[in-house]
């Protein structure tokens, strides 16, 4: 489909450490509806090259817009709004990422999707996931996995690695820190697991709420009986993204949170260790 | 006698391979013959001895001395190879000796090069000069600064002092002559002077023209300078007229070679060249022999690193001011792979990189990997850990330089590559091409002053820049700007061959060798961006009272450098292709040919400061960014897409090299040691198995650096890398610093 009211050519610049705002809102919303349907326009945050901490190898990373969780601890709030995205078109985003295509492959990684949540563009993440497998790229797609279900099991087969971004396995816990259930998420990890699809956890420790040795056996539990996750990235939370809630003009629950020490950092990797699960 | 020196050769080449490398002078095909390609990892390597660390320790509470002093010590006696007696740092331990002057760190004067920069940098540091020397240099004999500046045009005068055209050698010894120092191991001082005597007596029957009269002179020169070597050799106990018979000497011999260079040229790089797999040829032959261990071996190695880290030049200021600190550019080649498809990697080359972990990271020597996809794995992974450690490493493309020149090339300098002995450069600093834009935009005007420096052209009229007029100017402005520089460069090289001529150097090089001219050139991404401003967005010009637009106001978005987006990459690598043509259309001095790099080091920061606003936001005095880099911080996108851009500037108009300096965090590189190591070898992969030409491997954090900035004391030995060679970081000046921290840190924040 053609989006009259975007350019498709306009400059993809930022980075991922800026504050990024309205840039697709010159789209009317009709407009955007149509996009996510047919999936031939994404809405895009921000990209990067060589990134290390994103999946196997150095890989291509896109942050989509839009996300349906409220986490206190989000470092990229301005990625909740579809509206702050690029649109950009899903012939350009293939080609972007093609360019890369034999570096990719040389530096063992591919092309990760993070957002926001990058189901709530599931027709665009899908076809693009598609257009990079059919260029021989690695597929990776960071999710929170509420909306699991969406993906079908064909879907799935375009996906080579599902990185779940598990917040808390305590359903209050999960409330409280997200503002939503985990029970899509715990359900799709299963599903995913029962088809013994490659799935990477990642779990970031969060002052206040998951800090706890109690919260952080729970998650060394659930992924060791999991069975199918590979790699379990523990995070220790930072503030890096703090400045984005203040220009935003929201209110930071965690505004004075301190990061965890390397102590219980080392002590909740030992945990995880403990089951047998491979944690980084 | 004839006998004994053939038995001595004999005794010295035992168990070589014999091959035309006897008849001829030629090192490369020694060692193609000779040497061991080592595929293995790192576990063999050796720690530093305790007699090592005893040295090194004397060294670095000397170091502290220095910093404090600015310099330690200076002699005043004009320096020439057999000028002062032999120095040892602690004489009963050194395993391989040699120093400049008769004790550590004491700076010589070298004032054939120019006695202004002699008489400047004693002032500087409260010393009073020399009387009898003042008199001589100013009465009887002429320097290279003199010389320079009395067949200088008006035109160079006025873009000098304009700053369009920054750091010409016309004060200073031009360095970046790399002599073969490894043929008086190979052969011994005495094979070297035959050799020459031949190349002279072949010039007889020629008719005596300028040249023909310049090379007799030369060679002559060269003759007596080696005279001088072997007798400077004797000073310290050694007899060099014969080739090294074991591992020690043939880096001691190598090592005085270059020592001579050292005492009698303070050249803006005086690199060392390619001396870590030719040396492993003695020290697996000693090795195999049985009298050598690995432990001696590594401090063979060790102490001559050690001589090579102080290495120092009696400079100004200013000087230090415009490279960061006191850099000699030490150079040396590691690694790369030959022609017949072997890669040259040995054991010595391990043994240099490991230098940084048994010593400390340092700046000097810039140790430089030929970089190729090809190389052994345990290689490059022990190359990439060793970049992570120590940030000192940098590497660059062998395919690119050994298509273009030949598998025995070195690097002088950053990323000037040459044939060892059968290449050498004339050197030339850089112009200011974003100021040249701006002239282009004024009709010659410089934004700064007002003053015509410039040929009188039609200013841009109208309120918004438009592409295709601006290019035109542009065009006709560095058609003016590259005949200036050439006719600059051709009197500098002229009358440093005349006054200042490196006889040591040049007796270590075949007669009538190869010669390019390296220009330069600076401002790359801010032209490409003002120039994908002009064309993309529109430009508002803010003029003054006078007429001169001063200032620019930019509407809407445009691509930018260091993005992988054609649009504006496309427009950097033409304005490199545009200058260099210009430059090719004036005849140079002797001959050479014309080459050009694109690479600031640290001069990024004062040609900012000589610059107005420019069109693509950059305010007025702001930094550069440095070499071939994008903007800081406008590369939004990750170091694969930066050095994409980057990789986009076609070598052949740029061979005197390309440089990027790439900063990453070293979460940036991976959350675990193993994976930094392996993604920083993808990385480079990457960039090689392109056409990527060079790349400085930074790793460290902006909160380690701003730290280092308040607490200079916590960091003596920081060393990072910026654009082609390593530096101290807290010997930097403070905007200096404040540059490297506001390049991209790419990776995690």
């Amino acid at each position: 489909m053609e989006l009259k009211s975007a350019d498709p050519t306009i400059p993809l610049e930022g980075s991922p450490y800026d504050l990024r705002v309205s840039l697709g809102e010159q789209v009317p919303e009709f407009d955007r509806k149509a996009a996510l349907e047919s999936g031939d326009w994404g809405f895009i945050h921000s990209f990067t090259t060589g990134s290390a901490v994103d999946g196997p190898g150095m890989r291509v990373v896109a942050w989509l817009t839009s996300c349906q969780f409220r986490c206190a601890f989000c470092h990229n709030p301005d990625t909740w709004k579809l509206s702050n995205g690029m649109p950009v078109p899903l012939q350009r985003a293939v080609d972007v990422v093609k360019q890369y295509r034999i570096g990719l492959k040389t530096m063992h990684g591919g092309l990760t999707i993070s957002g926001g949540e990058p189901l709530m563009q599931k027709p665009f993440l899908i076809k693009l996931f598609q257009g990079a497998k059919a260029a021989g790229i690695h597929t990776a797609l960071d999710t929170n996995g509420a909306l699991g279900d969406r993906l079908t099991d064909e879907d799935l087969k375009s996906i080579d690695l599902v990185m779940l971004g598990l917040k808390a396995v305590t359903p209050d816990l999960h409330k409280r820190l997200t503002g939503m259930d985990n029970a899509p998420s715990l359900a799709f990890a299963r599903r995913l697991a029962a088809l013994k699809h490659p799935a990477w956890i990642r779990f970031v420790v969060v002052p206040g709420f998951t800090d706890t040795l109690d919260e952080i056996g729970k998650m060394a539990d659930l992924a060791a009986e999991l069975g199918n996750i590979e790699r379990v990235d523990l995070l220790p939370f930072h503030q890096l993204g703090k400045f984005k809630w203040e220009k935003l003009g929201m209110d930071y629950p965690l505004k004075d949170a301190v990061p965890p020490s390397q102590e219980l950092m080392e002590q909740a990797a030992e945990r995880f260790r403990s089951v047998g699960v491979n944690v980084v | 006698m004839e006998e004994q020196v053939a038995t001595a050769v004999q005794e010295a080449w035992r168990g070589f391979k014999p091959g035309l490398w006897q008849r001829d002078v030629n090192v490369r095909w020694f060692l193609q013959q000779n040497y061991t390609p080592y595929d293995g990892d790192e576990s063999f390597l050796a720690p530093a001895t305790e007699r090592t660390k005893g040295i090194w320790q004397k060294l670095e509470a000397m170091f502290v001395e220095e910093r404090k002093k600015g310099v330690l010590d200076v002699s005043q006696i004009p320096s020439c190879i057999t000028a002062h007696g032999p120095g040892y740092i602690d004489q009963a331990n050194e395993v391989i000796v040699g120093l400049q002057t008769e004790a550590p760190l004491k700076r010589a004067i070298m004032p054939n090069g120019g006695l202004r920069m002699v008489l400047a940098s004693l002032k500087a540091y409260g010393y009073e000069p020399d009387p009898h020397v003042v008199e001589a240099f100013s009465k009887y004999r002429k320097t290279h600064n003199e010389g320079v500046f009395d067949a200088y045009t008006n035109d160079i005068r006025a873009c000098r002092s304009s700053h369009i055209l920054t750091g010409l050698p016309d004060a200073y010894g031009r360095g970046r002559i790399v002599g073969d120092y490894r043929r008086v191991a190979l052969y011994g001082v005495d094979r070297l002077i035959a050799h020459k005597e031949q190349e002279k007596l072949a010039l007889d029957p020629k008719h005596s023209t300028d040249e023909v009269i310049r090379d007799r002179e030369e060679l002559s020169e060269q003759l007596r300078a080696l005279k001088e070597l072997k007798e400077m050799a004797k000073s310290y106990g050694f007899d060099i007229s014969v080739p090294a018979k074991n591992a020690r000497e043939a880096v001691q011999w190598t090592y005085f070679a270059y020592l001579a260079s050292v005492k009698e040229q303070n050249g803006a790089a005086m690199s060392l060249g390619r001396v870590s797999t030719f040396l492993d040829i003695y020290f697996e032959r000693d090795l195999k022999e049985g009298t050598l261990t690995e432990s001696q071996a590594q401090e063979i190695i060790d102490d001559f690193v050690i001589k090579l880290r102080i290495v120092r030049f009696l400079r100004t200021p200013e000087y230090d001011e415009l490279f960061a600190g006191d850099p000699t550019w030490v150079t040396e080649s590691i690694g790369g792979m030959g022609d017949d498809g072997r890669h040259l990697v040995t054991k010595n080359s391990f043994r240099f990189l490991h230098t940084l972990s048994n010593l400390g990271p340092a700046p000097e020597p810039n140790l430089t990997v030929w970089y190729s996809p090809r190389l052994p794995e345990h290689f490059k992974r022990y190359a990439a850990k060793v970049a992570i450690a120590s940030s000192s490493l940098q590497f660059e493309s062998d395919s690119l330089m050994r298509s273009a020149w030949g598998d025995d090339g070195a690097i002088a300098c950053c990323v000037s590559p040459m044939l060892v002995g059968k290449q050498m450069q004339f050197f030339g600093a850089r112009a200011n091409l974003a100021k040249t834009l701006l002239y282009a935009i004024n009709g010659g005007r410089d934004e700064n002053t007002g003053k015509q420096v410039g040929p009188k052209m039609e200013p841009v009229q109208g309120d918004y820049l438009e592409f295709d007029d601006v290019v035109g100017k542009f065009e006709k402005m560095m058609d003016w700007l590259a005949g200036v520089y050439v006719n600059a460069m051709n009197v500098i090289h002229y009358m440093h061959d005349k006054y200042a001529y490196e006889r040591i150097e040049m007796a270590l090089h075949d007669h009538n060798p190869v010669r390019t001219m390296a220009f330069g050139i600076a401002g790359l991404s801010v032209v490409a961006d003002s120039l994908s401003a002009i064309r993309f967005a529109k430009v508002k010009v803010v003029r003054d009272e006078t007429g001169l637009i001063v200032d620019y106001v930019t509407e809407g978005e445009f691509p930018m450098f260091g993005n992988n987006d054609n649009r504006v990459d496309q427009i950097a690598a033409t304005v490199v292709s545009l200058f260099m043509e210009r430059l090719r259309k004036h005849p140079s001095y002797r001959n050479a040919i014309h080459t050009q790099s694109v690479l600031t080091i640290t001069s990024n920061v004062v040609y900012g400061k000589a610059t107005g606003h420019t069109p693509d936001g950059r305010r007025k005095g702001e930094p550069f960014a440095p070499g071939a880099n994008p903007m800081h911080g406008r590369d939004s996108h990750g170091i694969m897409a930066s050095a994409a851009s980057v990789a986009k500037i076609p070598y052949r108009d740029a061979a005197d090299g390309i440089s990027m300096t790439t900063t990453l965090v070293p979460e940036g590189l991976g959350r675990t040691e193993g994976e930094r190591t392996e993604n920083l070898v993808g990385v480079l992969d990457t960039f090689f198995g392109t056409s990527g030409y060079h790349m400085n491997v930074n790793v460290l954090n902006r909160e380690m650096l701003m730290d280092a900035m308040d607490h200079p004391e916590k960091y003596p030995n920081l060393t990072i890398r910026v654009s082609g060679y390593a530096v101290n970081f807290v010997r930097l000046t403070r905007e200096q610093q404040m540059d490297v921290i506001n390049r991209t840190f790419h990776g995690a924040n």
